[in-house]
C-alpha cells in the first residue's frame, strides 16, 4: 500500500504512474468474520474502518451488492454542518464534523473537506425566531453559528435577491464551520482505509438474507454463499426497510426520491453554502465549478433514484428567486437518491430486537455530513453491545415511548419531514 | 410525472394531486392501545414494488384517491375510491 | 467602418443553406467577422479562420471546433453581454445573427496566450485523481491556499452576476404521436402518423428541419416535399430549435424551445425560450446517431474534427474547413466526407483506414483520393492547428508525416441513445456497429440512426414504419405510404478502433482532459467499475456527457479489464441530453411572482391607513399602523392600549373557516378534537384543541354550532389547509360512514375583532336584530344580525382577553361593516389594531398561537391538559406515551425581564445564572401594556415549580444575558372575569 504524498505523486510520475496499487483489495469472501457490515456505501465503510481503528476489531467484512459508494455516498449534495436544533442531534453532529476536520490525514486521502460556511436565510419573524433558538442551542453546547442581519447577509452572498423577492432575506444563521466535501472520496478513502487495517472490502455481494438461531444473528446468505458472523450491522440506506425485513423487522421507515442538480462548470460565482428559506432549495459550488443545488423531496415513496419534472420546476423556481443570475446558466444533470425517512426526520442507529443484529439507517437527508460521526458510533454500538451517548437515543424504540426527534415538528409525515 | 386516474375527475396530472402515504394500514379501536397505535402511525412495509397508497386530490375534487403504484417503476396498475378494494399485481 | 482582415477563401460559393447574399457581423474576443444567415457561430469562425476557440478545462490546451452539433466537448463560448452574458455556450449549436458577441473562456490572460498552460506541461504530475493524494498537508493549507488555486483554475466560463432581463414561458401539450429529431427517418415517421390522423409533435434541436439531409444535396427536393406535406396537415406541429431533454414517466418529456436566441434581444412580449412538458400517447425517437472519436495521440489538436463535422460544414454551410486533410475512419459511412470536401475545393484528402483494402476504400483510390489502409494515424502535430499528420502502417514502427490542415476522425456511429436510455429502455451491444442498440418500450419505439439502422434510404423505410406503428398504437389506421429517398444504403458494419497506441496524450474526453493513460490508471488503482472510473477521472462527465469519447473510454477500460465493452457498459447517460437553460424551468414563478399574495377584502383600507405590512404565509396582514413620525413599538402600544383601555378593531379574515355539516357533524367533531361538540348548544361556540395522531397539538381555534347539524370551524392562519385536508382524510378514509360534509369558506367570510371596554356600546349603535348585551349574547354566544345593512355572523369570543366580538360578514360586505364600526367607535376612541397588537394583547392574557403550537408540544406542554376528554379523539393514544406524559417536559410559562427596559427576545434559552444547560427557550415576547416592560412565553422545564424564580435569557449569538422572572403565562385577569362582562 502506498501512502498517498505530494513526493509519492512525484516519484511515481516518473515512472508514468505504472507504480500505483490498487487502492483497497479485491478479497474473496472468507466463510466466517467476527462483523459483517451490510452495506459499503460510507456508513458501512466508514463502520468498518472504526470497528478496526477504534475497537481493534479486523476481521470485518464490508458486503456490497455493486460496487462501492455508488448509492447515496455517490448521488448527495456533499453538504457537512453541525447545526441541529435538538441536542441529541446537534452533539451526535458536531462531534461527525470534529471527524470530517480531521479525516485526510486521518484517511491519507484527500475529500476535499471545504469549510465554505453554511448560511441559512430566513425571511420571517417566526423563521428568524426558530433560527436563533437554533443557533442559541447551538452556541450553549459549544457548537460555532452566527446570526446574521440582513446587511452581513449581503456582504456574504451579494447576489441573493435583495431588490424584489416574494419573501426578502431578513437575515441568515451561519455556520463556518459547515461546507462541502468531495463525495466519491469519502467512500474512497474509507475503503482504502480500512483495508489497510485488514477489512474485507467485498463488492458485487448481495445479501440475501439474515441467518438466524434463538433469535440470534449467526451470518448471512449472499448471492456468492453463505457467510457466518457473530455480529451483523445494516448499512444500506435506501434499502433499510427491504434488508431490515429479511430478519423479520418492521421499521417507522418510508423510502422517498430527492433529487439534486449540477450546472456546467462555472468560474467562482457562489463561495458558500445557501439555503432558502422561503422555497426548498439549497447551493452551493464545487471545486470543479458546477453548482450543486436540490430541494425537497418528490413527496412519494420511491425506490427509483429518478424524480419527477413537479419537483425540478420547483427547485428552479426557487433557485432563480433566491438569486435571479442563475437565471441564464443552464444545468447539465439531474439525479435521484432514495432517502430512507423516519417519521421524525432523525436517524437511527442502535441494537434491533434480533441479538448480535445492529441498524444504521434512517438518514433522511442527512446521510452525507453524518458519515464518519455514523460510522463511528456504529462501530462503537457494534463492538460494546450498546450505543455511544452520542446515538443512545437514536434507537428504534423512541418511537414507541414518544421520545421524538423533530426537529421541525412535522409530525410522522415522512414525505413532509 | 406521474398521471393519476381519479374515479371522479378522469385521468389528471401528479401536480393536482398530494400524496398521503400507506392505504393499507388502518385506524384502531380506540382502545386498542398504544402499540397497535405505534404501528398505525409509524411502522411501514415500504415495499420496493407494488404499493396501495393515498393520493388526495387537493387540486380538483378533494376526494381520497387510492392508487397502486410501483415503487420502482412508478407505473400505475390502477387507482379508485377510498373504500375500493384494488387489486395489486404480482410481481 | 469595421475594417475586416483578408482571408483565402474558405467558403464556398454556392450550395448548402446560408444566404450568402446578406452578411451579419459579429465579434470573437473582440475582432469583427463576418457571417450569413444559417451559419452557426461554429461555421462562421471556421469560415473565418478562425482555428483555436477555446482551452481545455484541466490541461487548458488550446482546441479547435470539433463537432457540428450538440455532442460539441471543445468549443464552449461566452455569449451575449451584460446581463444577458451566457457562459458556456457550445458555438456549433449558436444561431449567428449580427452583432452577435463571443469570448473564449477558461483562459488568461488571452486565448493564444493562457498562461494556465502550464499545467499541460506538468501534466505528468497530475494524472486522474491526483487531487486525492496530495494537498493534505498542512491541514489549514486545503481552504486557504490550494482550493481557492484550483477554484480558480477550474470550471469554465463566467456567469454575469446580473439578474437575468429576459423573460421564459411554460407550455403544456398533449399529443398522440411525438416525434423527437427531424432527420430523414423523423420526418418520415411524422408524415406517416400525421397522414393516419394522429394529433402530432415532431420536435426539432435544430434550427432547420432535416438533420443529415442538409448535407444531401441530392434529397433537397424530398426533403422540402416533406416539410411541405407536414405543414400541410392541420394536425402536425413542427417545432424547430427545441431540444427534447429529458423521458419521464408515463411518457411525459421535457424540451427547451429557444425561441429568441438567434436575435440580439427577445422581441416585446416574446419570451427568450419556452419550456414544454410533451404529454405523448406515443413516442418515437428519431434522435440519429453520433459519430465517435478515436483515440491516438494529439487527437485534440485544433484542425481535429469528426469527419461527419467537415462533412457538414462544407455541404451544409458550405465552408471548408481545411483544403489539405486527412481522412482517419474506420467505417465506410466517414467516406462520403471525402466528395464533400473535394466539391468545397480541398486541394488533396489522404485516407487513413485501420482495415484492409474494402471496397469504399477501392472506390476512394479510383476517384484518385490517396487511401493508407491498414494504416492508423499515430499523432497530430501543431498547437495552434494541425500542420501534420503523422501515420504508419499497423505493426510497423516507421512513422511518417503528411502534411495536413485538418484532421477528420470517425471511429463509427453510435445511435444517441440518451433519451430511449433515461426512460430505461432495455440496451443490446450490436457487434455489427460496435453499439449500444435500444428496444422499443410500452408507447415507446426508435427509428433510423437511433437504433443503428444507417443509410438515408434504410432510415426512411424505418422512419416511416415506426410513424405507422406509433399511429397505430394509438388508434390510428395508417395510410398508402409516401415516396421515400431512394439509394444504396452504405455498409454499416466497423471494425471497432478505439484507441491507437502510440506515446502522447490520446483523448478520451475532449473537455475534461481525460486521456486513455487516465482511464488504466483508474483501471490499476481499482476503480475498475464503468461507473469508478467515470467518478475518479470525470470521463463522460463534462457538458457534452461524452457523446463522442463516452464509449472510446469504456472500451479501453474494457480492454484493461480484458473484457468487452457490451460487459463494461456505458458510463450512465443522467438526463439532460442537452443542458438546459436554469430560468426557462423555472418560468414565469420568479420574484415577487415567487409565489401568490392572499389579501384581505380590507388590504386597500389597511394600506390607506398607512399599515405596516408583514406575511403570515402567503397572505399579508397589517402589523401596525403607524401614524407619521411614530416609532413602531409607539403604535403598537397605542393599539393595545385602545384594547385595553376602550376598544380596538381588527382585521382576522385570515383565520381559516370551515363549514362543517351533516347529522353526523357533531359525532365526528368529536373524534377530532380533543374536547367535545356534541354537548354544545345551537348558538354557541367552544375553543377546540386538535392533535395529530401521534398526540402533538396540531391547531386550536373556536367551533360554533350554528344548527344540530351545522357548524363553523375555525382555525388558524397557518393550518387552514392542513386542517381541512385532516377533516377530509378521516371523513373519508377512516370514518367513511359518517355523515358529514366539509367547506372551506375562508374567503367567503370577512372577519374582524372589536375589542375592548367599549366594544359593546361601539357595536350596539350599528347592530340591528339582535340584543348584544351579556344577557343577550353571553359570553361564547353566537348570533345572526344585520350591521349598517349588511348581514353579519356575530360571536362572542375574545383572544385578547377584553370583552370582544368577532363580527364576520359575506366578503363582499367587509369595507361596509368595518367603516361602520368605525364610525360607531370614534367617540370611544376605536383604533384599528394590527398583528402585533394582536400578539402583545394574547401574550399578556397568555394564550398560546403558532409559536408554542409548533408540532413538538402537546396539550399539557400548552397547559391545556384538561382539555383531553375520556372517550376517543384523534392523538389520544399516542398522547399517553411515556415521553409524552413526562414531567420533566418543557412547558408553558410567563417570563418578564428583571430590568423591565431590557428586551428579551424569541429564541433566547432559559439557564440558571453561571450555567450553559437549557431549561428551555422563549417562544414569543412583547413590550406589554398592563403588567409593563418585556415580557413574554417560554417553554421551560420544572415549569410551575419555577413560578417566582429568577433565571438568564440567554441570547450567545447576540452575547445576551438578560435576567428574567418566571411567572404563570397569564398576566392579564387570569379569573377571565373581562371576557364575561
Amino acid at each position: 500500500m502506498t501512502r498517498y504524498s505530494a513526493f509519492g505523486l512525484l516519484t511515481k510520475a516518473l515512472g508514468g504512474h505504472a507504480g500505483w496499487g490498487r487502492a483497497w483489495r479485491d478479497p474473496a469472501p472468507k466463510p466466517s468474520y467476527d462483523v459483517i457490515i451490510i452495506g459499503g456505501g460510507g456508513h458501512g465503510l466508514a463502520s468498518a474502518y472504526y470497528l478496526a481503528k477504534e475497537h481493534g476489531i479486523t476481521n470485518v467484512a464490508v458486503l456490497e451488492k455493486g460496487p462501492i459508494g455508488l448509492g447515496n455516498t455517490g448521488r448527495n449534495t456533499t453538504i457537512v454542518r453541525s447545526n441541529y436544533l435538538l441536542p441529541e442531534n446537534n452533539h451526535f453532529y458536531e462531534w461527525s464534523l470534529k471527524l470530517w476536520e480531521g479525516l485526510e490525514q486521518d484517511l491519507n486521502f484527500n475529500v476535499m473537506m471545504s469549510q465554505r460556511g453554511v448560511l441559512n436565510l430566513f425571511h420571517s419573524d417566526a423563521q428568524k425566531h426558530a433560527a436563533a433558538r437554533r443557533g442559541n442551542s447551538m452556541r450553549l453546547i459549544g457548537v460555532d453559528a452566527e446570526l446574521l442581519d440582513r446587511e452581513q447577509v449581503r456582504a456574504m452572498v451579494p447576489l441573493l435577491d435583495f431588490d424584489n423577492a416574494r419573501f426578502p432575506v431578513m437575515g441568515g444563521l451561519l455556520q463556518r464551520r459547515g461546507g462541502t466535501a468531495r463525495h466519491d472520496a469519502v467512500a474512497w478513502g474509507f475503503a482504502r482505509a480500512a483495508d489497510r487495517l485488514g477489512v474485507d472490502i467485498i463488492q458485487h455481494c448481495e445479501v440475501t438474507g439474515i441467518r438466524r438461531e434463538g433469535g440470534r444473528v449467526t451470518g448471512v446468505e449472499t448471492t456468492r454463499g453463505p457467510i457466518a458472523a457473530g455480529k451483523v450491522g445494516m448499512a444500506v440506506a435506501g434499502n433499510t426497510s427491504r434488508v431490515a425485513a429479511m430478519a423479520g423487522l418492521r421499521l417507522p421507515i418510508e423510502s422517498h426520491v430527492l433529487q439534486a442538480f449540477v450546472t456546467e462548470g462555472l468560474k467562482p460565482l457562489v463561495d458558500t453554502v445557501v439555503t432558502f428559506g422561503a422555497g426548498h432549495f439549497y447551493i452551493s459550488q464545487s471545486d470543479k465549478g458546477g453548482l450543486v443545488f436540490g430541494g425537497d423531496l418528490d413527496g412519494y415513496n420511491s425506490y427509483a433514484q429518478r424524480g419527477t419534472l413537479q419537483m425540478v420546476e420547483h427547485v428552479f423556481a426557487a433557485g432563480v428567486s433566491m438569486m435571479p443570475c442563475l437565471s441564464r446558466l443552464r444545468v447539465l444533470r439531474q439525479w435521484g437518491g432514495v432517502m430512507d425517512m423516519t417519521m421524525d426526520g432523525s436517524p437511527l442507529i442502535c441494537r434491533t430486537p434480533v441479538e448480535g443484529l445492529y441498524l444504521n439507517g434512517g438518514w433522511c437527508y442527512g446521510g452525507f455530513k453524518a458519515t464518519p460521526g455514523s460510522g463511528w458510533c456504529f462501530a462503537h454500538t457494534i463492538a460494546k453491545d450498546e450505543p455511544h451517548r452520542l446515538n443512545a437515543s437514536m434507537t428504534i424504540e423512541r418511537f414507541r415511548d414518544g421520545r421524538l426527534m423533530d426537529e421541525r415538528g412535522v409530525g410522522p409525515w415522512p414525505w413532509a419531514q | 410525472m406521474h398521471r393519476i386516474d381519479c374515479p371522479w375527475c378522469g385521468p389528471r396530472d401528479e401536480a393536482e394531486f398530494a400524496y398521503r402515504g400507506d392505504a393499507t394500514v388502518r385506524r384502531p379501536a380506540h382502545d386498542a392501545g398504544i402499540d397497535a397505535f405505534y404501528d398505525y402511525v409509524y411502522t411501514r412495509a415500504n415495499p420496493r414494488g407494488w404499493h396501495t397508497e393515498w393520493w388526495h386530490h387537493a387540486g380538483g375534487c378533494r376526494q381520497f384517491v387510492k392508487v397502486v403504484r410501483h415503487t420502482m417503476t412508478h407505473e400505475i396498475a390502477g387507482t379508485g375510491k377510498a373504500g375500493d378494494s384494488l387489486p395489486v399485481p404480482a410481481e | 467602418m469595421i475594417e475586416l482582415p483578408r482571408r483565402p477563401r474558405l467558403r464556398t460559393r454556392k450550395g448548402g443553406h446560408v444566404d450568402r447574399d446578406r452578411s451579419l457581423t459579429f465579434r470573437f474576443d473582440g475582432r469583427a467577422y463576418q457571417g450569413h444567415p444559417g451559419d452557426t457561430l461554429a461555421s462562421a469562425l471556421l469560415a473565418a479562420g478562425v482555428r483555436i476557440v477555446g482551452r481545455s478545462f484541466k490541461y487548458h490546451r488550446p482546441r479547435g471546433i470539433y463537432t457540428a452539433g450538440p455532442e460539441e466537448p471543445n468549443a464552449l463560448a461566452g455569449i451575449g453581454t451584460g446581463a444577458r452574458a451566457t457562459p458556456n455556450s457550445k458555438v456549433t449549436t449558436v444561431e449567428l445573427h449580427d452583432g452577435l458577441v463571443a469570448r473564449s473562456q477558461n483562459r488568461w490572460p488571452s486565448l493564444a496566450l493562457d498562461l494556465m498552460c502550464v499545467n499541460s506541461a506538468l501534466s505528468r504530475f497530475l494524472p486522474a485523481g491526483f487531487y486525492y493524494k496530495t494537498f493534505m498537508w498542512p491541514a489549514a493549507f486545503w481552504e486557504k491556499v490550494y482550493e481557492p488555486a484550483i477554484r480558480r483554475a477550474a470550471g469554465l466560463g463566467r456567469a454575469s452576476a446580473l439578474p437575468d432581463p429576459d423573460h421564459y414561458e411554460a407550455c403544456h401539450a398533449h399529443c398522440d404521436v411525438l416525434v423527437v429529431g427531424s432527420g430523414v427517418a423523423g420526418l418520415a415517421a411524422a408524415r406517416a402518423a400525421g397522414e393516419a390522423g394522429a394529433r402530432v409533435i415532431l420536435a426539432e434541436q435544430d434550427f432547420l428541419a432535416g438533420g443529415g439531409l442538409l448535407c444531401e444535396p441530392g434529397q433537397e427536393a424530398w426533403r422540402q416535399e416533406a416539410l411541405a406535406a407536414l405543414a400541410a396537415l392541420p394536425n402536425v406541429t413542427t417545432t424547430l430549435r427545441t431540444t427534447v431533454f429529458g423521458y419521464y414517466e408515463q411518457n411525459m418529456l421535457g424540451a427547451l424551445e429557444r425561441v429568441a436566441d438567434h436575435l440580439p434581444v427577445p422581441p416585446a412580449h416574446q419570451p427568450r425560450q419556452r419550456y414544454w412538458t410533451i404529454r405523448a400517447g406515443e413516442v418515437v425517437l428519431a434522435t440519429g446517431a453520433d459519430e465517435r472519436l478515436i483515440a491516438f495521440p494529439g487527437n485534440d489538436r485544433p484542425g481535429v474534427m469528426l469527419a461527419g463535422a467537415a462533412r457538414t460544414y462544407a455541404r451544409r454551410f458550405g465552408v471548408l474547413a481545411g483544403s489539405r486533410a486527412v481522412l482517419f475512419a474506420n467505417n465506410d459511412e466517414a467516406y462520403g466526407t471525402l466528395a464533400a470536401l473535394a466539391e468545397a475545393g480541398a486541394e488533396r484528402v489522404t485516407v487513413v483506414d485501420p482495415r484492409p483494402l474494402g471496397p469504399a476504400a477501392a472506390a476512394a483510390r479510383r476517384q484518385g483520393f490517396e487511401v493508407l489502409a491498414g494504416h492508423e494515424v499515430t499523432g497530430g502535430h501543431g498547437g495552434r492547428g494541425i500542420y501534420s499528420v503523422e501515420a504508419r502502417a499497423i505493426g510497423s514502427a516507421g512513422a511518417f508525416q503528411i502534411d495536413a490542415d485538418l484532421l477528420c476522425v470517425s471511429g463509427g456511429y453510435g445511435p444517441a441513445i440518451q433519451l430511449a436510455s433515461q426512460s430505461r429502455t432495455a440496451m443490446r451491444w450490436d457487434d455489427r456497429i460496435a453499439a449500444f442498440v435500444p428496444g422499443d418500450a410500452p408507447g415507446q419505439r426508435s427509428a433510423g440512426g437511433a437504433r443503428g439502422c444507417f443509410g438515408i434510404a434504410a432510415a426512411a423505410r424505418d422512419g416511416l414504419a415506426a410513424g405507422q406503428a406509433a399511429a397505430s398504437a394509438a388508434g390510428f389506421a395508417a395510410k398508402a405510404a409516401f415516396a421515400l429517398p431512394e439509394g444504396d444504403d452504405p455498409d454499416a458494419t466497423v471494425a471497432p478502433f478505439w484507441e491507437v497506441r502510440a506515446r502522447g496524450k490520446s483523448f478520451v474526453d475532449l473537455q475534461h482532459d481525460v486521456t486513455t493513460a487516465d482511464i488504466r490508471l483508474a483501471h490499476r488503482e481499482g476503480y475498475r467499475h464503468i461507473e469508478h472510473a467515470k467518478r475518479y477521472t470525470t470521463h463522460a462527465m463534462a457538458t457534452d456527457q461524452g457523446k463522442t469519447g463516452g464509449l472510446v473510454g469504456a472500451a479501453v477500460l474494457a480492454e484493461a479489464r480484458g473484457e468487452t465493452v457490451a460487459v463494461v457498459g456505458m458510463p450512465t447517460y443522467r438526463p439532460y441530453v442537452s443542458p438546459v437553460t436554469w430560468g426557462a424551468v423555472a418560468g414565469h414563478h420568479r420574484g415577487r411572482a415567487f409565489a401568490p399574495i392572499r389579501r384581505t377584502m380590507l388590504h386597500d383600507w389597511h394600506a390607506r391607513r398607512g399599515a405596516e405590512f408583514m406575511e403570515a404565509g402567503l397572505w399579508l396582514r397589517p402589523a401596525f399602523y403607524a401614524r407619521p413620525g411614530e416609532a413602531p413599538w409607539d403604535a403598537i402600544l397605542r393599539e393595545g392600549r385602545a384594547v385595553r383601555q376602550a376598544v380596538g378593531i381588527c382585521d382576522v379574515s385570515t383565520l381559516g373557516k370551515i363549514d362543517v355539516q351533516g347529522s353526523d357533524a357533531a359525532t365526528f367533531l368529536d373524534r377530532l378534537y380533543t374536547n367535545t361538540f356534541s354537548t354544545l348548544p345551537v348558538g354557541k361556540a367552544r375553543y377546540g384543541l386538535m392533535l395529530r395522531e401521534d398526540g402533538m397539538v396540531m391547531d386550536d381555534g373556536t367551533t360554533s354550532r350554528l344548527a344540530p347539524d351545522h357548524f363553523f370551524v375555525t382555525t388558524t392562519t397557518a393550518n387552514a389547509g392542513r386542517v381541512m385536508e385532516h377533516m377530509e382524510f378521516h371523513a373519508q378514509t377512516v370514518w367513511p360512514e359518517l355523515d358529514v360534509q366539509f367547506a372551506s369558506v375562508t374567503d367567503q367570510w370577512a372577519s374582524m375583532s372589536v375589542a375592548g371596554p367599549e366594544a359593546r356600546r361601539t357595536l350596539a349603535k350599528v347592530i340591528a336584530g339582535l340584543d348584544i348585551s351579556d344577557a343577550g349574547l353571553p359570553f361564547m354566544g353566537v348570533a345572526d344580525a344585520t350591521l349598517a345593512g349588511c348581514p353579519v355572523r356575530v360571536f362572542r369570543i375574545s383572544f385578547s382577553g377584553e370583552l370582544a366580538f368577532e363580527v364576520a360578514t359575506p366578503a363582499g360586505y367587509a369595507l361596509a361593516v368595518w367603516e361602520a364600526i368605525l364610525a360607531a367607535g370614534a367617540e370611544f376612541g376605536i383604533e384599528p389594531y394590527g398583528v402585533e397588537a394582536l400578539g402583545l394583547l394574547r401574550i399578556e392574557k397568555g394564550h398560546v398561537a403558532g409559536a408554542e403550537l409548533n408540532g413538538q408540544t402537546t396539550m399539557r406542554d400548552v397547559g391545556l391538559g384538561k382539555m383531553a376528554k375520556k372517550g376517543d379523539f384523534v392523538g389520544k393514544v399516542l398522547a399517553g406515551r411515556p415521553g409524552l406524559t413526562d414531567p420533566a417536559r418543557p412547558r408553558l410559562v410567563g417570563v418578564r425581564a428583571v430590568d423591565r427596559e431590557r428586551q428579551i427576545r424569541p429564541g433566547a434559552h432559559l439557564v440558571e445564572p453561571g450555567s450553559d444547560r437549557s431549561l428551555g427557550w422563549i417562544t414569543s415576547v412583547t413590550r406589554s401594556v398592563e403588567p409593563g416592560g418585556w415580557i413574554g412565553l417560554a417553554m421551560l422545564s420544572g415549569d410551575a415549580d419555577r413560578h417566582g424564580q429568577r433565571l438568564v435569557a440567554a441570547f450567545p449569538l447576540m452575547n445576551e444575558a438578560v435576567e428574567v422572572e418566571i411567572s404563570s403565562p397569564h398576566f392579564v385577569d387570569p379569573e377571565n372575569a373581562r371576557v364575561r362582562s
